[in-house]
């Protein structure tokens, strides 16, 4: 059920940011200035923006922006994660206890607040954005990993391995971290719609993506100022964020409940 | 429960000292020099020289490290570049009104969660139940940057019901900084900030009473003929709400941060609409000083959500 739900709003979201300039002609960029503010007609499906730029046109653009920081947040911290996790699980000791402290310190940090710092300090641009964002995701995929590295190192066919001459790092990469996956899988799932709103978040408010790159999250903030007389400025890019981040919602509630059953809620 | 509450604070140091030291290095990660990124292209040296010697940037490292760690420990952050305040007296004008409106948002999400999350799960798998719990997933689904200007449009602009920004034409205070702010002000800002956290709380409150209602002790009272409302408000839900304090605890950092996107939509003059103005405005010292202050006040709320989970469950004292 979750899964038919969410698969078509991303695979939507994904042929809309892949073959968008094909499907909608209109450049995001180009301005209509004696039509700006203008509803939904046939000509501009959904309306002009404060500029006169088409916003179909630039919602399309901004599906590609939001599933790039996406992707890009999610591999960068699903990896470094898996790695620091899967040391700390493995190795144990005091290289554990270290991490541990990393890793408690930075979750001390409400994670978009650090985010905002670090875009406050780097300066608001799509690349620091995602750097943001990575920084603070590695944690929870770290700590999620080193909990299942600790069951899967006690395994019989780990301790086989190892009883084999299987060095550390082959016995951790090849035996115990990919015991992990399925989990990291479902948290990569909902990491995609956390990130989709951090950015979103953050181009709200203008920390983020940069003008002229459309973005959802700068084109809800542009839309602000023209609530009461062009409200359909608000209402397509926040729908579409909402329908994005609910299909990669319904897409992590589906796998985790296909992966592991008895967490079905 | 006394070396529980020890161990606890003891903990809480290194933590508070990592959140200090991030903080700190904020004003380093700067490209180029912060004096000039905070004054401008347009500076003269003799000013960039003065701001960098009136916020100790010519010192070595550990020497400023020290300076920061000593002046946090005794509540000096700086003077506003923009103002020319003590950081800390504007934060502390600014708090009430971020707490008013954190702790509004907290009651209105458990007025929302706790009724929803126990319907579905005395409905489990019924259609109540799906219906609740989709509920739940849009409201998970929908940024409050977005659900705040569709209330404002549905309330404020269309109905007319209810005013879409600020908080009101009184300057008196409640209590402290905690401003006197007509209901009809807090409602939208307090909504838009408590109903995703509504949506969360009630999946968890689901979750955890259908767990519960397995246990032995539900079989055991229904079977002394106990009325399943009584089993469920008198027992279960006791049993069951446990955990959720800790996901209300938890949440209260998704409720802080949340306050920065909520203020800045409904110009609420708390700490959230400060940070983003003065980051804005380059003021490094007071947006360190935001930054600091919302990640100490979000630790001492963990701190806090422990030991409350500790007195309820005395199992946790002991792990």
């Amino acid at each position: 059920m979750n899964l038919r739900i969410g698969l078509p709003l991303v695979l939507l979201a994904v042929v809309a940011a892949v073959l968008g300039p094909w499907i909608v002609p209109a450049d995001p960029r180009s301005q209509e200035l004696a039509l700006r503010l203008a509803g939904p007609s046939l000509a501009h499906p959904l309306g002009l923006d404060e500029l006169g730029r088409d916003i179909l046109a630039r919602l399309v653009a901004g599906a590609g922006v939001s599933l790039i920081v996406g992707v890009s947040v999610v591999s960068v911290s699903s990896l470094v994660g898996l790695l620091v996790g899967g040391i700390a699980g493995y190795a144990g000791g005091w290289t554990d206890t270290l991490i541990g402290r990393v890793i408690d310190v930075l979750m001390a940090f409400p994670g978009i607040l650090l985010a905002i710092a670090l875009v406050a300090a780097l300066g608001p641009s799509l690349r620091n954005v995602v750097i943001a964002l990575a920084t603070i995701g590695w944690v929870g995929y770290a700590r999620l990993v080193r909990g299942q590295v600790l069951k899967a190192r006690e395994f019989e066919y780990v301790h086989a391995a190892q009883s084999l001459g299987a060095s550390p790092a082959r016995l951790l990469l090849r035996h115990v971290l990919p015991s992990a996956y399925p989990a990291v899988l479902v948290q990569a799932t909902l990491g995609m719609a956390g990130a989709i709103v951090a950015e979103a978040s953050l181009s709200f408010l203008g920390l983020g993506v940069q003008p002229p790159t459309p973005s959802w999250g700068a084109m809800l903030d542009a839309g602000r100022s023209h609530l009461i007389d062009a409200p359909h400025l608000t209402v397509f890019p926040g729908l579409s964020i909402a329908l994005l981040v609910l299909g990669f919602n319904f897409l992590g509630d589906g796998l985790r409940d296909r992966i592991d059953p008895r967490g079905r809620t | 429960m006394l070396r529980f509450l020890a161990r606890r604070l003891l903990l809480t140091i290194p933590v508070l000292l990592g959140v200090a030291t991030l903080v700190f290095a904020l004003i380093h990660l700067v490209p180029g020099d912060p004096a000039v990124s905070m004054l401008g292209e347009a500076a003269t040296p003799a000013d960039v020289a003065a701001l960098r010697a009136k916020l100790g940037l010519d010192d070595p490292l550990p020497v400023q490290y020290g300076r920061f760690l000593s002046d946090a420990g005794r509540g000096h952050l700086g003077q506003s570049l923009r103002t020319g305040r003590p950081v800390t007296t504007e934060l502390s004008e600014k708090l009430g009104a971020t707490a008013l409106l954190a702790a509004t948002a907290m009651l209105v999400a458990l007025a929302v969660a706790l009724p929803l999350g126990i319907i579905a799960a005395v409905r489990a798998n019924t259609w109540v139940d799906s219906a609740a719990m989709a509920l739940a997933l849009v409201g998970v689904s929908m940024p409050n940057f977005w659900l705040g200007p569709l209330l404002a449009l549905l309330f404020g602009v269309h109905l007319g019901w209810l005013p879409i920004s600020g908080r009101g034409p009184s300057s008196a205070f409640l209590i402290g900084s905690v401003p006197r702010v007509p209901p009809e002000y807090l409602v939208l800002p307090a909504l838009t900030l408590g109903l995703a956290l509504a949506a969360i709380l009630a999946r968890m409150t689901r979750a955890s009473l259908v767990e519960e209602f397995k246990e032995l002790y539900v079989r055991a009272a229904l079977a002394r003929g106990l009325s399943w409302r009584r089993t469920v408000l008198g027992h279960a839900l006791r049993n069951g709400l446990i955990p959720i304090i800790t996901i209300v605890g938890l949440q209260f950092g998704a409720v802080l941060t949340g306050t920065i996107i909520t203020e800045t939509i409904f110009a609420w003059p708390g700490l959230g609409r400060l940070l983003i103005q003065s980051i804005q405005f380059r003021d490094y010292p007071m947006v360190q000083g935001c930054i600091l202050l919302i990640a100490v006040t979000y630790v001492a709320v963990n701190l806090l959500t422990d030991l409350a989970y500790g007195l309820a469950d005395p199992r946790i004292r002991y792990q």
